[in-house]
């Protein structure tokens, strides 16, 4: 809540600076990277395994991986920057950092901050139970059985909106929710669905039975808000990465151990191409437009929510 | 013995590290605390006097840093500059400038107070003794002041070393994200690793804080 109040000043006089002040554009465009020989790359620093620091003091992860990449391909050096989940849309409204890769979800209030380049990555809800009486679905619920949920996450906010019926139980942290699950207090546990399935994966006799729940967000790398030389090359390198299945190899190298192959499917977003994208495209195009515009709609009611649990990881 | 991940420690150069981040933490510090405490003496000193303009405007200055959290003053200093004027400071340099501006209204305050409290008849006993202003300070009013001033400012010097966990805010890697992301990096193979890592981190900074204590009560007891 303090931090909150923090946050809030601290917008409400950077934005008093930047509207007294001339606007530079605030950024590097790709051949000023290029001359520079060193681009400006913004990861987690905590969050395993999408960007963390091993024990010899090297980034490593899943966002990490694709940032190597990047440089290798563009002919720079990396200077990793430690981002956190609050200073993310700051770093490059200032030009601190060229992109950022820190396992950064697409909505349409920060698209409206940042640009989003092409999605590498799928994030939903999942629901975990254990191997005794495995929840695939949420219809029919019955009344008596309580759903595991922790407070202000996405998982709370999806559940009380559209399915209202079920019962939570609320909890304010992991190892709480975790403790409730193991003692059978509810009947299955919905949290972002990387997090049940690595639960699933470490701990035996429990199932995902619902792998994929709620609107469907995307993780994508992101520039300040006009760099188009940047952008562009961007999600031309994700297009053709995609021909080698890079993101696959990537997923292979540093999510395996944490999630397992069963979920490699689920989880990548392989050529900027998400499997939302591949239905739209086979469907008749007045659909597309009528399921486009929902998609968009449910996005922005949970926007808020997302953002909200992320600021509390990071916290 | 219960399991506090002790091992993790020892894992690659985790323990170095850490103590490198402390380096940093103590750097921006200590550089903070040598600039901050004579400019904090001086404005001190200026703000005993009863001008009312140097009054209003080191009140003002005084108030503003007072207020404003650190954290806010960090981001105002970090991105603030660059979006105002295109300055793009590291952020260490931004810290250590956040730092000496706090350290610095802090160190006023606490020399206001110091020389405020030094009764007046010490400048009557002092005059009526035939000596001169500037020897009315020099060995009457600072020495007293001074021996007022230890306790206070070793308070504000070991909380400007606490006070660096939160320039983790502004992207430097210091003692307290080091810990953070041994712990994260650690999450599946030892979770128990918080508990031996914070550990950890409570004895760097102790170990830290501890010799300036030390070192105020030896002159507080050598100036007595």
């Amino acid at each position: 809540m303090k931090k909150s109040i923090v946050f809030a000043a601290t917008l409400a006089l950077s934005t008093l600076f930047a509207t007294s002040a001339f606007a530079a554009d605030g950024f590097r465009t790709l051949d000023e990277i290029k001359e520079d020989g060193t681009i400006n790359i913004g990861v987690f620093s905590d969050k395993n395994p999408f960007g963390y620091v091993d024990e010899n003091g090297d980034y490593q992860g899943y966002d990490v991986y694709f940032a190597n990449r990047l440089g290798e391909d563009l002919g720079v050096d990396i200077n990793f920057v430690s981002t956190e989940a609050a200073n993310r849309i700051e770093y490059l409204q200032t030009g601190k950092v060229d992109v950022i890769l820190a396992n950064f979800t697409v909505t349409p209030e920060r698209a409206e901050e940042v640009d989003f380049a092409l999605p590498y990555m799928n994030v939903a809800l999942g629901v975990i139970s254990p191997d005794s009486n495995v929840i695939d679905s949420l219809d029919n619920w019955n009344p008596d059985d309580q759903m595991i949920v922790i407070s202000g996450t996405t998982a709370e906010t999806y559940l009380t909106q559209n399915y209202p019926d079920i019962p939570l139980q609320k909890y304010d942290s992991y190892a709480t929710a975790k403790n409730a699950l193991e003692n059978g207090n509810g009947v299955a546990w919905a949290n972002d669905n990387t997090e049940v399935i690595a639960f699933a994966k470490q701990n035996e006799g429990y199932t995902v039975g619902i792998p994929s729940l709620g609107s469907a967000d995307t993780i994508a790398p992101a520039v300040t808000k006009g760099n188009d030389t940047l952008l562009d090359w961007i999600n031309e390198e994700i297009q053709t990465l995609g021909e080698e299945n890079f993101f696959h190899a990537d997923y292979e190298a540093t999510l395996l151990d944490t999630y397992g192959a069963d979920y490699e499917d689920e989880l990548v977003v392989e050529g900027g191409v998400t499997s939302a994208d591949a239905e739209a495209d086979s469907e008749a195009e007045s659909e597309t437009v009528a399921d486009e515009t929902e998609a968009e709609s449910e996005t922005a009611a949970e926007t808020e929510a997302v953002a909200e649990t992320e600021s509390e990881t990071a916290a | 013995m219960p399991d506090l991940g002790l091992e993790v420690l020892l894992k690659g150069k985790n323990m170095m590290r850490l103590i490198g981040g402390l380096g940093i933490a103590l750097k921006i510090s200590l550089i903070s605390v040598v600039v901050s405490i004579p400019l904090g003496i001086l404005l001190g000193a200026l703000m005993t006097w009863k001008n009312p303009i140097t009054k209003a405007i080191l009140r003002l200055y005084l108030e503003f840093i007072r207020i404003m959290p650190q954290m806010v003053l960090l981001f105002l200093v970090y991105f603030g500059s660059t979006r105002a004027f295109g300055w793009d400071l590291s952020g260490e340099t931004a810290s250590i400038i956040v730092f000496i501006l706090w350290g610095t209204a802090e160190m006023s305050d606490l020399v206001r107070g110091a020389l405020s409290s030094i009764p007046k008849h010490q400048y009557e006993s002092s005059e009526a003794l035939g000596l001169s202003k500037v020897q009315t300070y020099l060995y009457i009013i600072i020495p007293q002041t001074l021996r007022r001033l230890i306790p206070l400012s070793i308070n504000l010097i070991t909380r400007m070393i606490k006070t660096t966990s939160l320039i983790l805010m502004i992207g430097v890697v210091e003692v307290l994200k080091v810990a953070q992301q041994i712990i994260e990096a650690n999450r599946m193979a030892s979770p128990n690793a918080a508990f031996g890592i914070y550990l950890a981190v409570f004895l760097l900074y102790f170990l830290a804080c501890w010799p300036i204590s030390m070192l105020a009560k030896y002159l507080e007891k050598r100036w007595k």
